[in-house]
């Protein structure tokens, strides 16, 4: 019998829900309001020299690489049961629009987190 | 399931089931609080290839997240996310197998708030870890 891929796209699911759950919010937070802002957290906290100080070590790559990727796979695999709610049912297309962009965007964030040497 | 499918099987419309009962509304938009999921990342995303393209690249990229569209998104976004983190450890008693201690089968709203308290001391510790890093 065939193994099924559907626990690993579940794991990663519930690894990314737990996650965004957990720390979504604040890093909303923090990214988008209070850094921009500089309320709550100094000016220059999204300086260039400060953001690629962060990314250029490899607790920063690694942080925003899982964010990245388990957030896209979270959610590819929660709008493509969704869309079958919707009648929108599990085939290629759907397939590939969810779990493809997932599969793309972490391929990108480790092509674009490399880049930051 | 071809178009050429010479059966045709009898298919139930499925259009707008969902919006004639509150329960499922109500499941809808948690599920859709994926798209916010999504866009955020995409935006994390985004941020990194301006930054791997320079500092003008980046510094333009950091006036767009000062300007009031992209702070109004952010709100919005940040609504998402908070409905997702209430929806998510509602639903986690149903979604774990059942735990016990001391032979009593752990209460759902046990679950519920130890899911929102870690949420929450998870959340100040990563803000006070951002004020770290950026002073």
């Amino acid at each position: 019998m065939k193994r099924s891929n559907a626990p690993i796209f579940w794991a990663l699911f519930g690894a990314g829900g737990m996650l965004s759950a957990l720390i979504g919010g604040v890093l909303v937070i923090i990214t988008g309001l209070a850094a921009p802002t500089g309320m709550g957290l100094p000016g220059d906290t999204l300086s260039y020299a400060k953001v690629l100080a962060f990314t250029q070590s490899w607790p920063g790559k690694l942080a925003l690489f899982v964010v990245i990727s388990l957030f896209l796979w979270h959610a590819a695999h929660r709008i493509f049961h969704t869309l079958h709610d919707l009648g929108i049912h599990a085939g290629l297309v759907a397939r590939l629009l969810c779990y493809g962009v997932a599969a793309a965007g972490t391929l990108a964030s480790i092509v674009a987190l490399l880049q930051v040497a | 399931m071809s178009a050429s499918n010479a059966r045709r099987p009898y298919k139930r419309p499925m259009g707008g089931w969902w919006r004639k009962n509150p329960y499922f509304v109500e499941y809808m938009v948690h599920e859709g609080t994926a798209l916010f999921v999504a866009a955020y990342a995409l935006l994390l995303l985004a941020g990194v290839f301006a930054l791997g393209r320079g500092e003008a690249a980046w510094n333009s990229w950091l006036a767009l997240l000062r300007s009031p569209p992209s702070l109004l998104l952010h709100g919005v976004l940040l609504l998402g996310f908070l409905y997702h983190t209430w929806t998510w450890f509602n639903i986690m008693p149903r979604t774990l197998p059942p735990i016990l201690i001391g032979g009593e089968r752990v209460k759902a709203t046990t679950i519920t708030r130890a899911g929102l308290a870690a949420a929450l001391v998870a959340s100040v510790l990563v803000f006070a870890l951002a004020a770290r890093l950026a002073s």
